[in-house]
């Protein structure tokens, strides 16, 4: 019966990852009730998320829809469907493209980040310190980090819908030869509150999840420079895999017939 | 005769790491006001009673007090006070890179006390001051000093909240011998005029030799020795002998063992 303790061996481990996470999330939530706050840390991860995340964002975004337009319209125009183009691109940015890119994008971005920075702290000790500093590493580093990342999603995967759909408004002006006016009306006639609050609870599930992997791989970040390395790759495979599986979740959720 | 209360009482504790085991019941006393080095070999579980003692590992039986109060398992606010009441400074000097040097100095009092900003860096340049750093080395980034200067703020740092109590992990390794010496004149000065406690793990010689006043060795988990500082070089102790000459041969084996701790280490 050798052969079946491999299985349970990994099925074990992965249990105990799942407890090990969901008592760091515990910890983390936790800690945030009483003073001292940190505002100045809140702030600064809200910067380092929404504002610097901006360029990346936005250039996924612009080219998403203005590939979305070019596609639909070369797949409809062939069953004279050319006046659903601009219903469709508002809705797939609004309710997937947006969040789903503007998710992967800062996965790479900011749970790489938060993964080496936080992996580099424990590795050279800087974690214990805050400890013995009587500062609790939770609420110093982990807490504004969450908070920082579920809300400044929403904003960023706002933005995203803003400039997805003005991508394909301009690819289908300038290129399509559409008139601006119907192409307007087309996108907000059939665009119902639902589509777009629905991608902004996406953001913010996946604001969490991006902070969460980053913060949980750095924080128990092996040794050395492969110790760091390796949270940091752990980061964003998980927190993509993770965003993708409750993008199901969510979307299941919301539009379930 | 009346009983006398130890600053720091260690008592059989035992920590492992799935099984292998690196604390294995050691034992230990520090009296107010002592400085109490602790030699050993690496990965003979030094680091490990120090973060046990620390609070920074929770050890799986035994039991430590300060001031006859159980440290062991503390948590939320019990715990900050504890933190409040030591100081440490780490073998890599562990500053924050993310903030100035007076910010580090001044961190324990501006986070953890609340003392306001402008009162905190006052107190962060003269303890700067203290440990020979002048006011401009102050708003520099940690990753611009050099090793020596790094240990020498974490030394301010650590002394910074005036606390009972201070550990030192391994304070002059990775430096040159001449600043090892000006950081042990440092650490001296820091702390026996002003009564504070000490204890520092080392497997420096020269350094065990000027901090301490009393010095225990450490071999596998256990407390084998303990005597006072001027004891050491004829202690009657074969292991200690060994490793204050620096003996390759002798009771202590590189051997198996030593690997396994190595492996927990890493």
């Amino acid at each position: 019966m050798n052969f079946l303790a491999p299985i349970g061996r990994v099925f074990l481990s992965f249990l105990a990852t799942i407890g090990r996470l969901a008592i760091f999330t515990g910890q983390a939530l936790g800690s945030a009730w009483h003073p001292p706050y940190y505002p100045r840390n809140i702030l600064r991860q809200m910067i380092e998320i929404g504002y610097y995340s901006l360029p990346v964002v936005g250039l996924t975004a612009i080219f998403t829809g203005a590939v979305l337009a070019l596609q639909s319209y070369s797949g409809f125009s062939r069953f004279s469907a050319e006046g659903s183009i601009a219903i469709v691109v508002v809705l797939s940015i609004t309710r997937e493209l947006g969040p789903v890119l503007a998710g992967l994008m800062v996965a790479g971005r900011i749970g790489a980040a938060f993964a080496a920075e936080i992996g580099t702290m424990r590795v050279t000790e800087q974690i214990d310190a805050l400890t013995t500093l009587s500062t609790n590493p939770m609420k110093y580093l982990v807490f504004p980090r969450l908070l920082a990342g579920v809300l400044m999603m929403p904003c960023l995967v706002l933005l995203a819908d803003i400039i997805g759909v003005m991508g394909g408004y301009l690819l289908s002006i300038h290129k399509l030869g559409f008139a601006p006016e119907p192409y307007i009306n087309n996108t907000f006639e059939f665009l119902e509150a639902k589509d777009v609050i629905s991608g902004l609870v996406k953001a913010a599930v996946f604001g969490f999840i991006i902070t969460l992997m980053g913060c949980y791989h750095g924080y128990h970040s092996g040794r050395g420079a492969q110790g760091v390395g390796t949270a940091t790759t752990n980061a964003v495979v998980s927190s993509s895999i993770l965003i993708l599986l409750s993008n199901y979740l969510i979307t299941e959720l919301f539009f379930a017939v | 005769m009346t009983l006398i209360v130890p600053k720091i009482s260690v008592r059989d504790v035992h920590k492992a790491f799935g099984s292998n085991v690196v604390l294995d019941g050691s034992t230990l006393d520090v009296a107010k006001g002592e400085s109490l080095v602790i030699i050993g070999g690496s990965g003979t579980g030094k680091s490990v009673l120090l973060k046990c003692v620390l609070g920074l590992l929770r050890p799986d039986s035994g039991k430590i007090e300060v001031d006859g109060q159980n440290v062991i398992g503390l948590n939320g606010a019990d715990k900050m006070a504890y933190m409040g009441r030591i100081g440490m400074l780490f073998q890599g000097a562990a500053l924050f890179d993310s903030l100035k040097v007076w910010e580090n100095v001044a961190f324990g009092l501006m986070q953890g006390k609340g003392t306001p900003k402008k009162l905190a860096r006052e107190i962060a340049l003269e303890k700067l001051n203290d440990v020979g750093l002048a006011p401009r080395v102050a708003d520099l980034m940690p990753a611009e000093l050099s090793g020596g200067m790094q240990k020498r703020v974490g030394l301010a740092r650590a002394v910074a909240g005036d606390p009972e109590i201070i550990f030192f992990d391994e304070p002059t390794t990775g430096l040159d011998p001449i600043m090892a010496d000006v950081i042990n004149d440092l650490i001296v000065e820091c702390t026996r005029e002003k009564g504070i406690t000490t204890m520092t793990i080392t497997h420096d010689m020269a350094s065990a030799k000027k901090i301490a006043t009393s010095v225990a060795m450490i071999y596998e988990g256990k407390i084998i020795w303990r005597g006072d500082a001027g004891e050491i070089y004829d202690s009657g102790n074969a292991y200690v002998d060994q490793f204050v000459h620096g003996r390759a041969q002798g009771p202590i084996s590189f051997g198996q063992g030593q690997a396994q701790h190595e492996v927990q280490k890493a």
